[in-house]
């Protein structure tokens, strides 16, 4: 895949790299950080665009366990869902391996992916490091 | 550039109305606007609509002529969507409009129906609001999404749930006597606390309920108030709109909502007022913690402190700022696609007098509706002053 396929490469092309331990972000030449599809920096503009790996861990800024989900997601409530600092990105993702109440903000997380219930969208998922 | 005058307005009731039709909630809000303002259908240049998920609740598109011909109306339709700010942004356009001289006589409102896909799907049709490659599908829902926002604001400037609480209490507080409102009973602190949690730290007496309804405006330039004798005592002198990433995750702050600011400091400008000339204010309060938000953005309070407004009585009914007099989003009720004009129709009354509330802002000459799409990605701010 050449550099300007890789940087247009959408949603499933960057579950499947969580998914293979590859993750990546995109990055402009102005140095923002954006996940894909992008063809344009969403903070600047810039239409100079290359993958870069994504960080191996995280940090949670904020999460909520969520009481009443979406019917997608009707068979894990509660749930937590958080919101990650991983340094260029940030990521939203559920947090598994880990009781509600056990989740902090500051907390270090990695991603990964897992199987919705309803099994046909993988979701992204934070795992406690 | 022409002035933009309220010459009617028409509210349906807000609440459960599962057998009505879209078009008929907004033929009751649309033919009362007309009435009020004394117009008939012939004289009206265009028709702006706001309607967020018709598609997923009634399953149908392309409701601009249906808004126009509910109404017995043969011009120029159209369908405004920004989730929850639809028709804010409707007004907008129509402001926009008029002030331009394209048109001197426009209906703008905005309809939806929701109570009767039930709660599970009313909860997915919300979430589409948010970002369904990024948020929903890790599970985010919309309570949840304002959530994680009120966790973010907590942990930057504090608070409490208590303090929210006070946000629930004083809006079903406002909505005792309006006659429009879903909620007409009032609900203790303790009540608040105790109900069950829906996306920590949020509970049920924290959000808005899910609503049907419909609210429209008759806006005329001031040409037409003039010459054709229409009584429109208050004018709108400001409009601004903001836009954000859609994605919490894409934000430079999740506590802050930056939308917000844009849309009141052009609204502002436009209006020639500051934040210290307002004297009583629509905001969208969706959850109560963004009432919160709304009022830091609107330069309302200095960040970190309107958490505490609704507690120490400065945003009640008979404090130096009345907030949401109407009962806001969570009282009166959020029909998602009316809210935006909802907020001009009360703004309107509170104004010229007939409001129920209208006796606590007596002497008020200048108020401000705040209308807030998502997590605050889309935002329309518009000031209205009693004409002198």
């Amino acid at each position: 895949m050449s550099p300007d396929q890789d940087q247009r490469r959408g949603h499933d092309a960057f579950l499947d790299a969580v998914d293979a331990d590859d993750a990546f972000y995109v990055e402009c030449s102005n140095g923002h950080g954006s996940l894909p599809p992008r063809r344009a920096c969403p903070h600047c503009g810039d239409q100079q665009l290359a993958e870069r790996s994504l960080p191996g861990t995280g940090r949670v800024q904020a999460h909520t366990v969520v009481h009443v989900p979406t019917e997608e997601f009707a068979g894990r409530a509660p749930y937590v869902t958080a919101i990650a600092d991983f340094g260029p990105v940030t990521l939203t993702g559920l947090v598994v391996d880990s009781r509600a109440e056990d989740v902090e903000n500051g907390m270090t997380v990695a991603v990964d992916t897992d199987e919705t219930p309803e099994g046909d969208t993988p979701a992204l998922v934070f795992v406690p490091r | 550039m022409s002035s933009v005058r309220v010459a009617g307005v028409g509210l349906t009731p807000f609440g459960e109305h599962p057998n009505r039709t879209t078009r008929d909630l907004f033929a009751e809000a649309g033919v009362a606007a007309m009435a009020d303002a004394g117009v008939d259908a012939e004289v009206i240049d265009a028709v702006y609509f706001g309607n967020f998920v018709g598609e997923l609740a009634d399953a149908q598109g392309h409701q601009g002529p249906i808004a126009a011909e509910c109404l017995g109306v043969d011009a120029p339709a159209t369908r405004f969507e920004s989730a929850c700010a639809s028709s804010g942004v409707a007004v907008r356009h129509a402001v926009r409009a008029i002030e331009s001289g394209d048109a001197d006589v426009v209906v703008v409102g905005g309809a939806e129906r929701m109570t009767h896909a039930g709660t599970d799907a009313a909860t997915g049709m919300l979430a589409t609001a948010a970002d369904a490659l990024y948020e929903v599908s890790a599970g985010m829902t919309f309570p949840g999404a304002y959530a994680l926002m009120t966790d973010a604001y907590f942990d930057a400037y504090g608070g409490s749930r208590r303090d929210l609480a006070h946000v629930a209490v004083k809006n079903h507080e406002h909505a005792l006597e309006n006659e429009h409102a879903q909620f007409q009973f009032s609900v203790s602190v303790d009540d608040v606390l105790d109900a069950p949690t829906v996306a920590s730290p949020l509970g049920l007496l924290d959000a808005c309920p899910v609503t049907d309804g419909a609210s429209a405006l008759v806006l005329v330039s001031e040409t037409v108030a003039r010459e054709a004798d229409v009584t429109a005592p208050v004018e709108v002198t400001g409009s601004g709109q903001g836009t954000d990433k859609i994605a919490l995750q894409d934000r430079e702050s999740l506590s802050r909502t930056p939308a917000t600011e844009t849309a009141a400091t052009e609204a502002y400008e436009a209006a020639g007022i500051t934040p210290a000339d307002v004297d009583v204010v629509e905001v969208h309060d969706c959850f109560t913690s963004a009432e919160v938000f709304a009022l830091e953005a609107l330069g309302l309070f200095e960040a970190g402190e309107a958490i505490t407004a609704a507690r120490d009585g400065t945003t009640r009914r008979d404090g130096d700022l009345p907030v949401n007099l109407s009962g806001g989003l969570k009282a009166k009720g959020h029909p998602v696609g009316a809210t935006g004009a909802s907020q001009l129709v009360e703004m309107t009354r509170l104004l010229r007098g007939d409001h129920p509330n209208s006796e606590y802002v007596a002497d008020a000459t200048t108020g401000i509706t705040h209308s807030a799409g998502g997590t605050v990605a889309s935002t329309t701010v518009h000031v209205l002053e009693e004409c002198t």
